[in-house]
């Protein structure tokens, strides 16, 4: 619904009443979702530009030059609205979207990745949807994922209750393709305007004003699309074999907003108007009327713009393909948007107008619970330190996510190097050149503490990236908060918009694509802020390409410095202390100092394994490595860098900027790191005891045997399996 | 010496193979569009994975009634050499040119996953370079690849050594005794559930793991040169 200034303005610009279907596709294009009218003055201020950024942020995807005209493109998206009411169709048609945005750039999907929030799959909570939230949307996106045929290799999954009932599911591809196969978006006066694939039906209608509400009535079913990944399939392969036969002058995605955003933003990109007849439109049903024709969100439906003399050559591709397709229209002088049907004209608006939805004001402020934080408590001293590694293990957060991974085809296109679970996938562009990526999040952190929470996003992808030997070229943000009309959850969006900016100048790293979501609240109550990261790395030879797999005899260092900061941290959270102490904070320059350590390590052949110390700290990190080298590791934690006060602390803090890296090397490790001035320290090595032993200077703090380590790890396909 | 990959609306691993055939074990391989009557040409066919149609109705029900399965039907009498790969396995079963049926996962799920398979039948054009009871190490991807038959027909299939592969140690989907692929009686149509292109090249196995499943590409490369040869 538009707001009261927002009519004023409509009607000024118009100078005339809109008609119903004009206030249609105006709402529809004015929803936070399409319009980003609380978000576009901030996240223009996001560093786009890059000397491999060929395509920036702004259109279906970001485009990377990854050198011999080889480009991969990017794009994230979420479908958060649609799965929290119907969890398998909203995540199926999400995987469905982003697709769509990449081959519209001339590029062939070549891997998908999900970042999926939920709350606890805790059994004595009776009432949580959770699992069934869970279940449906990780089957929602095999079903489509792996039908079309693109694997999915990685991600990032967590566990909060600011989840309840509720859930996150943003999904991200990158496609592949040549520098001269980018799809230019250009139209002549003439060119003829052709919707092809999925009739127009009545489903997803209104999806995007839906997505730009909060969330109060589980009977908005209708607003959620129905998947179709075998027609997505062969629009793919339509469109890469219509674009390699030079057919397609232009082409965007149907998403949000139906037909009438395509139409608005495409005609507004190309900068010429349309003419368009909706009785030419395909549609599933006889009784849809116009208005539902520009508003739908059926799926797997693309807009081309075809030079009339291309037209046979494009029509006979669909043909094979047995896509249905139908011409709507043409490419007009004009710069407005006119839409006939049976030759009558039904509205007229100029695109400009529609695209450019005023922005709203929105005010900030720093939320009450952050001053309601205590900083300094008592604890109680530990007891059992091994009972309190196994529950973290146990703690889907960290523990291993097969059950997730296994539903998923991440093998298909011989691409997956690295697969699903290790700190960042690593794809096969060809057997010489690579590309690594991970998307991370933390919404404990990033509601302690937006902006630090937020670099530590960055950090924490960043150097997931470089742990695979790979440098980093691009990032991608996901910005999903609650109402942005309360300006409590306002100012947290402004803060992780501000620690983007920062980190992104800092470390030369563009911004290459992203997305906003706001209004992610039930009745319960909204989100904690919960900004995702993608961070796109690349390997320029086979020889970087390194795994977080230890073996025996490699002595084991610790780069960087384990502080305090355990607020907002798992092991808080484990002993209930979720509002207490500060979150780690990056110091950009110790961790861009840090990570060019690491790859220069790699580089130099010296280390034979690297792995992330994150969530779960020092404990859960080697927990992490004797499980996956299935070995036995001797630490004496006392040669941990660190200035903590308890054993706990050292163990389980998440201090920002850390490796812990294997080598066969030592001497020359150390030279390396010395000469870089970094904080480093021989802590231990691994043995074949298949005992994860850490002592303070002999006093036994951890002593586990593999397979307690394993069992706990594995927890997950208990819970979700029951065996 | 030519192969023909099969491609069906919604075939997905058909590029893995023209990869793999061309260039890794280098046969000369090209795409066959399913609305082909012809296939005069080719000396081997491979049906590649994927969910030709989609799976509506049934994984390969709707493929295995596409025009040109009644040229492979009659190629797959005179004896040329036929492979199934997942997908195509299940469209094979659904031709009628192999036995029994490939249904759901024990699990009602979709699992993707490296596991062991063992060699049992060495006889043929897709597994000739093998021995008996050699460990494959190779992926499966698959929701409906449980293989399921009659007793008396998994008689026959014992008695006239059509069981070709077995899985090892784990039963990933509830398959009957383990069945992992299978060939016909006279052993040139063979189909089996896990992937061998995803196992032929080095660089993609995880970690610290060899595979020798390649063979089963190079097997047909090594039957094909003999056969012409003659």
């Amino acid at each position: 619904m538009l707001t009261k200034e927002e009519e004023t303005y409509l009607l000024k610009k118009l100078g005339r009443n809109p008609n119903l279907l004009e206030i249609d596709m105006i709402d529809a294009e004015w929803s936070e979702h399409c319009s980003y009218k609380s978000s576009r003055k901030y996240v223009r201020s996001l560093p786009s530009r890059g000397k491999r950024v060929i395509v920036g942020p702004g259109y279906d995807a970001g485009v990377l030059d990854i050198g011999d005209d080889d480009v991969i493109t990017v794009h994230i998206e979420s479908h958060n609205h649609p799965s929290a009411v119907e969890p398998y169709g909203g995540a199926a048609t999400g995987v469905g979207g982003v697709i769509r945005d990449i081959i519209s750039m001339g590029t062939r999907p070549i891997a998908l990745l999900d970042a999926l929030r939920f709350s606890s799959l805790d059994k004595q909570n009776k009432t949580s949807k959770s699992k069934w939230l869970f279940k449906n949307v990780v089957k929602g996106i095999a079903d489509y994922g792996n039908c079309i045929g693109i694997p999915t290799v990685g991600g990032d999954i967590e566990f909060d209750n600011s989840f309840k009932d509720y859930c996150l599911v943003d999904v991200a591809a990158i496609g592949l393709g040549k520098k001269d196969q980018i799809i230019s978006n250009h139209a002549e006066e003439g060119d003829l305007i052709v919707l092809a694939g999925n009739p127009t039906g009545k489903d997803g209608i209104r999806g995007a004003s839906f997505a730009s509400k909060l969330l109060d009535n589980e009977e908005d079913r209708s607003a959620v699309q129905i998947p179709d990944p075998f027609l997505e399939k062969l629009l793919i392969e339509a469109t890469i074999e219509a674009t390699n036969s030079n057919c397609i002058n232009a082409t965007k995605d149907l998403g949000g907003g139906g037909l009438s955003c395509c139409l608005s933003e495409l005609s507004h990109l190309v900068e010429k108007g349309f003419e368009i007849e909706l009785s030419a439109v395909h549609t599933k049903v006889a009784d849809i009327s116009p208005n539902e024709i520009m508003i739908s969100e059926s799926q797997e439906r693309m807009i081309y713009i075809i030079n009339k003399e291309r037209l046979s050559r494009f029509t006979d591709i669909f043909t094979k393909y047995g896509v249905t397709y139908s011409i709507i229209g043409k490419v007009s002088g004009h710069d407005n948007l006119k839409i006939l049907y049976d030759g009558k004209p039904i509205a007229n608006i100029s695109c400009n107008l529609m695209v450019k939805a005023p922005l709203s004001k929105r005010k900030a402020r720093k939320p009450d619970y952050l001053n309601r934080l205590k900083r300094n408590i008592e604890f109680a001293n530990v007891e059992n330190y091994n009972y309190i590694l196994l529950r973290l293990l146990a703690n889907p957060n960290i523990g291993n996510k097969d059950w997730v991974y296994q539903q998923f085809d991440h093998e298909v296109g011989l691409r997956t190097v690295i697969k699903p679970g290790a700190d960042a996938s690593v794809i096969r562009v060809n057997d010489n050149k690579f590309v690594s990526i991970k998307l991370d999040g933390n919404s404990k952190h990033c509601y302690l503490d937006p902006y630090q929470g937020m670099l530590g996003c960055l950090s924490e992808a960043c150097r997931n990236v470089v742990c695979t030997g790979a440098q980093p070229i691009g990032i991608m943000d996901h910005l999903q908060f609650g109402s942005p009309e309360n300006p409590q959850i306002y100012w947290t969006f402004i803060k992780s918009i501000d620690a983007i900016v920062d980190f992104c100048k800092y470390m030369k790293i563009p911004v290459v694509g992203g997305k906003v979501s706001f209004y992610n609240e039930t009745m319960n109550s909204p989100i904690k802020p919960s900004p995702v990261i993608g961070t796109i790395g690349l390997i320029k030879n086979r020889s970087h390409i390194t795994k977080n797999i230890p073996v025996i005899g490699n002595t084991l260092f610790i780069l960087g410095l384990t502080s305090e900061e355990l607020g907002g941290s798992e092991y808080f959270e484990l002993i209930d202390r979720q509002m207490y102490g500060s979150v780690p904070k990056v110091d950009l320059k110790t961790d861009k100092k840090n990570r060019s350590a690491v790859l220069d390590l790699i580089e130099k052949g010296s280390i034979d394994f690297v792995h992330d110390c994150s969530k779960g700290g020092i404990g859960t990190a080697l927990a992490e490595l004797a499980i996956s080298g299935n070995l036995g590791i001797k630490i004496d934690l006392k040669k941990i860098p660190n200035n903590c006060s308890r054993h706990d602390y050292l163990l389980f803090s998440e201090s920002h900027s850390r490796f812990i890296i294997g080598t066969s090397q030592p001497d020359r490790l150390k030279r390396i790191l010395s000469r870089r001035k970094c904080i480093f320290s021989e802590i231990g090595k691994t043995d074949p005891t298949k005992i994860l032993n850490l002592h303070y200077s002999g006093k036994e703090i951890i002593n586990l045997s593999y397979h307690d380590l394993i069992r706990n790890y594995n927890a997950m396909n208990v819970t979700m399996d029951g065996s | 010496m030519k192969t023909g990959i099969i491609v069906f609306p919604g075939s997905n691993c058909d590029r893995d193979v023209h990869h793999v055939l061309n260039d890794v074990v280098e046969i000369n391989a090209e795409y066959v569009w399913h609305m082909e009557k012809s296939i005069e040409d080719y000396d081997a066919l491979i049906l590649p994975g994927g969910f030709s149609y989609g799976d509506r109705l049934r994984a390969g029900v709707i493929a295995a009634q596409s025009p040109i399965m009644e040229a492979i039907k009659k190629k797959a009498n005179e004896g040329l050499p036929i492979l199934g790969i997942c997908n195509g396995f299940q469209i094979l079963v659904e031709a009628g040119l192999l036995p029994g049926a490939l249904v759901k996962n024990v699990k009602l799920r979709f699992s993707c996953k490296w596991l062991e398979m063992e060699v049992l039948n060495v006889n043929t054009p897709f597994t000739n370079l093998f021995r008996l009871n050699d460990q494959i190490n190779i992926p499966i991807a698959h929701g409906e690849g449980r293989y399921i038959l009659s007793d008396d027909k998994l008689h026959d299939l014992n008695e006239n050594n059509q069981i070709v592969f077995k899985y090892k140690d784990q039963n990933p989907n509830g398959s009957t005794e383990m069945i992992a692929a299978i060939c016909n009686k006279e052993g040139n149509v063979m189909g089996l559930m896990p992937h061998p292109e995803r196992a032929s090249e080095p660089i993609l196995l995880p970690n610290q793991t060899t595979s020798n499943a390649g063979l089963i590409f190079l097997s047909l490369k090594n039957f094909l040169s003999s056969y012409i040869k003659n």
